[in-house]
Parts: C-alpha cells; sequence; structure tokens
C-alpha cells in the first residue's frame, strides 16, 4: 500500500498501480547496439505503420544521420557515431584496410581506427515517466502494458511534458501544437502482435517482449560481449531502482550513454515534487508575512512617534 | 573563474528538449500571477489599515493582471477551445493542473473584489471576496516556481528549492511597485517597507541558488539571462530606494520608483525564464552534472 503513490525507486506493479485490475506482464524493448547496422528499418517501419508525417529533408553532416533526434514526427531514431578509437585491438593476421589517411601506424593500432556506433533510440516508457505526471490534463496514460501513451484528443498542447522528460524524446508538432511519440504500437499490441519497429529490424537489435525476459536476455548478452573481450559494454536503464524507476526501453550500449546523446543519470522531477510544494508553500507563506510586517512596522514606527511627540 | 568542464555529447546536440514556450506568455504569466497574487495580500492589508485609495488601486491591478496572465496562458495554446481540457482532472502531481485549479478559485474572487471596490456595492461580498483573494494571492505568486522546476531543465530543477523564494520576493516587489504607482503617497509606507524586504530576500535566494547549481549557475550569468537578472538586480535596488528615501514626499519619486521595480520584476521572470532555456539547449549543462552524480554513485557502491 505505502509504494502505491511513489513517485521514484522501484515500482513491481506498474499497471495494477496506475488502474488496471488484471494487466498482462510489462512489456518492453531491449535495444542491443552491438548488432544494430543502421539500416534505418525502424525509423520507416514506424513513420509507415503510424502514418506519421515527413520532418523535411536536411542533411545535417552528422556521420550518416539526418534525422537528428527523437521527436513530435520521429517516433524511432538511429543515431550514427563516427569515432577514432585508439583501443581497438588489432587481430593477428587480418589485413588492414585503410579507411581513413591513417596518420597513425597501423601495426600498434594505438592512433585511431574508425568506428561506428550505431543505436536506434526510441521512448523510454519510463516505470516513473515525468511527461505523464506532469501532464494537466490527463492526456498521457499508462496502459495496461505499462507503457506510456498520449492520448491525441485530449492533449491541449500546453507543452509541459515537452522540458518535463528527462530524456528529450516527447515534443510538439509545430502545425498543431499537440505532443506525440512512441506509442509502443499501443495498436499492435492490442492485437497481439509485437511493436512495428521491432518487426522490422533485420538483426534482432531490437528486441520486444516481457520485461523481465528481456533483461535476464540482455543480462546474458552483456556477460559474452566481456567474455569476448568487449569491456564497452554495458547495459543502459535496466536497473529498476535508477532515477527513473527503470525503463520500459532499454539498451546494450558500446560507449557512454551521453556519447549516444543519452543522459548519464537521470531522476525524474516528480521525485523532488514534494520538496518543491514544501519550499513553495513556506514562500507563499513568507510572502504574506513580509507584507504583514510591511504593515505592521510603519504603524509601530508611527505610533512612536506620536507617543514621543 | 568557473572550472572546465569536460563532457561527451551526441555532435553537441542537446539531451532534453527546451521548454517550446514563448517568453512573452510564460515569462510574462510568470511576472502577471506575481503581480496579481502579491498585490490581493497588499489591497486586503490596506484596506484593513485604512487606506483606501491604494486598496482600491490593488484590487483592480490584480484582476487586470489575472486577467492578462489568462490571456496569455491561452495564447500559449494556440488553440482557445483546448483550454477547457486543464479542468478536466485535478493532478497533484501536475503544478500546471494544480496551478489552473488555483486560478479558476482565485481569479473569480480576484474579480469580485476589484468590480465590488469600484462600484461600491455589495460590501459584504467585497470583504469576502478581498479575504479569498488574498488568502489565495501568495499560493498564485509561488506556485509558479514549482511549475518551473517541476522539469527537467537544469537551470530550473536544480533551483528548485530556492526559486519559490525567488518567485515571492520578485512578486513582492512587483505589487510594491504597482501601489508606489498608483495609491497616493502618505498611504504607502507598507508598500515602501514591502519593496525594502522583497530585494534583500531576493538577493539572498539568488545566492543561495547560485551556491547549490554549481557550474550550472553560469546559465544564469551568461547572454541573454545574464543581462537580464543584472537589469533585473539594479532596477529593483534603484525602486527600493528611491522609494524608500523619497518616496514619502515626492510624488514623482514614487511613480519612478514603482515603475523600476515593475520592470525589475519583469526582468527577474523573463531572466529565469531566459536561464532556464539556456540551460536546456547546451547539453553541457545536462551532461555534466549527471555524469559527477553517475560517478561518485559509483564510486559509493564499489
Ligand atoms: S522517455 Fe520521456 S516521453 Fe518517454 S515515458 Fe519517459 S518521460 Fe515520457
Ligand atoms: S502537451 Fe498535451 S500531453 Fe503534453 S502535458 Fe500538455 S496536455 Fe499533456
Ligand atoms: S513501438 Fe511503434 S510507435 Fe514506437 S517506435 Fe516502434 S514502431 Fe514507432
Amino acid at each position: 500500500m505505502t509504494d502505491r503513490h511513489l513517485l521514484s525507486g522501484t515500482e513491481p506493479d506498474l499497471a495494477r498501480d496506475a488502474g488496471h485490475p488484471e494487466p498482462p506482464p510489462r512489456v518492453g524493448f531491449f535495444t542491443d547496439t552491438s548488432v544494430c547496422i543502421g539500416c534505418k528499418a525502424c525509423e520507416v517501419a514506424c513513420k509507415e505503420w503510424n502514418a506519421i508525417p515527413q520532418d523535411g529533408l536536411s542533411l545535417t553532416g552528422m556521420s550518416y544521420d539526418n534525422t537528428q533526434g527523437l521527436g513530435a514526427s520521429t517516433w524511432r531514431h538511429v543515431a550514427f557515431i563516427e569515432q577514432q578509437k585508439p583501443q581497438v585491438p588489432a587481430p593477428d593476421g587480418r589485413t588492414r584496410l585503410p579507411l581513413v589517411e591513417a596518420e597513425s601506424d597501423p601495426s600498434d593500432g594505438a592512433g585511431g581506427e574508425l568506428r561506428w556506433l550505431m543505436s536506434s533510440d526510441v521512448c523510454k516508457h519510463c516505470t516513473h515517466a515525468a511527461c505523464l505526471d506532469v501532464c494537466p490534463t490527463g492526456s498521457l496514460f499508462r496502459t495496461e502494458f505499462g507503457t506510456v501513451v498520449v492520448q491525441e484528443d485530449i492533449c491541449n498542447g500546453c507543452g509541459y511534458c515537452v522540458p518535463a522528460c528527462p530524456y528529450g524524446v516527447i515534443e510538439q508538432r509545430p502545425s498543431d501544437g499537440r505532443a506525440f511519440k512512441c506509442t509502443m504500437c499501443y495498436d499492435r499490441l492490442g492485437a497481439g502482435q509485437e511493436p512495428a519497429c521491432a518487426k522490422a529490424c533485420p538483426t534482432e537489435s531490437i528486441q520486444f517482449g516481457p520485461l523481465d525476459e528481456l533483461r535476464e536476455r540482455a543480462a546474458l548478452r552483456v556477460d559474452q560481449l566481456h567474455a569476448a573481450g568487449v569491456d564497452d559494454a554495458r547495459l543502459y536503464g535496466h536497473e529498476p531502482d535508477d532515477g527513473v524507476g527503470g525503463d520500459g526501453a532499454f539498451f546494450l550500449l558500446l560507449d557512454k550513454p551521453e556519447v549516444y546523446g543519452l543522459p548519464p543519470n537521470p531522476v525524474v522531477t516528480t521525485r523532488d515534487l514534494p520538496t518543491m510544494w514544501k519550499h513553495a508553500g513556506a514562500a507563499a507563506l513568507s510572502l504574506a508575512g513580509g507584507l504583514a510586517v510591511s504593515f505592521a512596522l510603519p504603524a509601530l514606527l508611527g505610533e512612536k512617534r506620536k507617543g514621543t511627540r | 573563474m568557473v572550472p572546465h568542464t569536460e563532457f561527451e555529447s551526441y555532435y553537441g546536440r542537446p539531451v532534453i528538449k527546451a521548454p517550446s514556450w514563448a517568453a512573452r506568455d510564460i515569462a510574462g504569466y510568470f511576472f502577471l500571477g506575481g503581480l496579481a497574487g502579491a498585490g490581493s495580500v497588499l489591497a486586503a492589508g490596506a484596506q484593513l489599515t485604512g487606506r483606501p485609495r491604494t486598496a482600491t488601486a490593488m484590487k483592480v491591478s490584480s484582476l487586470a493582471a489575472v486577467s492578462l496572465s489568462a490571456a496569455a496562458l491561452v495564447h500559449d495554446l494556440g488553440v482557445p477551445s483546448r483550454f477547457p481540457n486543464m479542468l478536466r482532472v485535478l493532478k497533484p502531481t501536475s503544478p500546471m493542473s494544480v496551478g489552473s485549479w488555483l486560478l479558476a478559485g482565485y481569479g473569480p474572487a480576484a474579480g469580485a473584489a476589484a468590480v465590488t471596490a469600484v462600484s461600491g456595492r455589495l460590501p459584504r461580498v467585497g470583504a469576502a471576496a478581498t479575504a479569498t483573494a488574498a488568502l489565495l494571492g501568495p499560493a498564485v505568486a509561488s506556485y509558479t516556481a514549482v511549475l518551473a522546476s517541476d522539469t527537467a531543465v537544469p537551470a530550473w530543477h536544480g533551483a528548485h528549492r530556492e526559486l519559490p523564494y525567488l518567485f515571492a520576493a520578485s512578486a513582492t516587489a512587483a505589487a510594491s511597485g504597482m501601489a508606489l504607482l498608483l495609491g497616493p503617497t502618505h498611504e504607502s509606507a507598507p508598500a515602501r517597507c514591502a519593496a525594502a524586504l522583497a530585494v534583500g530576500a531576493e538577493e539572498v535566494a539568488t545566492r543561495a541558488a547560485e551556491r547549490r547549481l554549481g557550474m550550472v549557475a553560469e546559465t544564469y550569468r551568461q547572454g541573454r539571462a545574464g543581462n537580464l537578472l543584472r537589469a533585473a538586480r539594479l532596477l529593483t535596488a534603484t525602486g527600493a530606494t528611491t522609494g524608500l528615501l523619497l518616496g514619502h514626499r515626492s510624488r514623482p519619486a514614487a511613480v519612478v520608483g514603482g515603475l523600476a521595480l515593475l520592470a525589475g520584476s519583469a526582468c527577474t521572470r523573463f531572466g529565469t525564464f531566459a536561464a532556464g532555456v539556456a540551460s536546456a539547449e547546451d547539453p553541457k549543462y545536462t551532461v555534466a552534472p549527471q555524469r559527477a552524480a553517475a560517478n561518485s554513485s559509483d564510486e559509493a557502491a564499489s
């Protein structure tokens, strides 16, 4: 009972606490970026299935990434990170291709070899979702699958969810002001189908399923990679006791989260809401008190002046 | 000197999305809400202590301010017909929802207080409305700080303990400025005193916030935010000093002081708003503090 209205921390019974009496198991995504080939099938499948408008054409010069980031009309985004990594071990006996004009001696492998990191980003469907907490209309809601969805007909375009999201996911569409983001294909889930992006992913970089299962699978995969000498492999967003209570979409990354544009240690802002209201209450009282003093002081000084006269 | 901070990011792109709110609407709303809320308290005080002209003037000013602030909110939505969705639910986790209900209670009270004062009719209703507006006013003036800080915006969320006091002080400065401007000089002693208190409180709150924010505090000192907040300090200090020294005998001095206080309060709100936007747009302010927190919790764990 006590953890029913927790604003942060672990939350084992998410859908039931949100008012779904007989929820199915919580589902989510495990995105294994180590096998992503950057084909963008997920971006396209998402656009197609959800009939999302185009965002215009732009050439950014950021590696192969012209999509730039998640937004109102981009619910999947594949990041391309071009890195010079000195510590990539040079495999014995392999022919080395001069991908860039090598300033380094390829035999020691220390000067930096080009590598690409690719990662398909999506709404995290946070256990403690700031977007949902701050929405004044109730248009953002928790589904029976434990995911977070916006109802277009109720959203009034106040824009509060946008700066509240610690991952910079949800955004207002400039043409109509309302907020949009990934629904984890709520319509497909209801029909027993997996989301369009996961379905379209040719390498199974995007894995969909019950979150508990995915977490087990992810732990195995990260061990496997460590055993193979990929020391940089790490899981991101899987811990149920992190700042957002664990993500419904979590990732296996090959570098620090900020390299992929992800916040290193996000916290749901509503964790601090009781403190904020407390200080706002005290501030309101001090405003009233300050003005009361301002009326009392001249009266007292006036009295004194009269008294001494 | 702020130490150089190392951080990595995805091609320098922001991590969080900056608020899409128009500064004129939302920072304007913060200012007007503060002016209205603190003004209602001042009006009630003036009425109780036999300062009728100030009381009426402040009631009218509060009604005007709250009407304009509601208009700013609706304008920011773009489509006015969507506004009623605000009152679909009452959600304590959403400061915007709480604020909408607060305004729904405060607005009519401020309106009734002003109308009865000007028309001189229904004095009992007027007294009740004045009291209600004065009770809700401080909440209207300070809840907007929670509205701003309940976001992932580093400069706002990081200052969530201090921002309510800054907003309350700034609201007091605005209301006392309005009282100096509109009220007769022989009634303005409380307003002059309140302005002086507000300037002091604002200074203390700002310093405390900057200390807690660490490197993020530079968003309050640089660029547009820095200019606005420096102007705010200068204006409020000028306003309070002019009011305090000359406000009791010179009508022009009272007007100048009052205008400076109002402008100062507006600059505080627009400056705070600009600092938030700047802190959201540069990934440094999201990544560096979070990286430091992650590293220190890793160290604690190992
Ligand atoms: S990632 Fe952002 S938009 Fe998605 S659920 Fe979490 S807070 Fe909401
Ligand atoms: S923009 Fe829409 S979804 Fe976002 S907080 Fe406002 S009403 Fe809710
Ligand atoms: S789950 Fe559906 S809505 Fe979400 S990114 Fe994948 S395809 Fe798009």
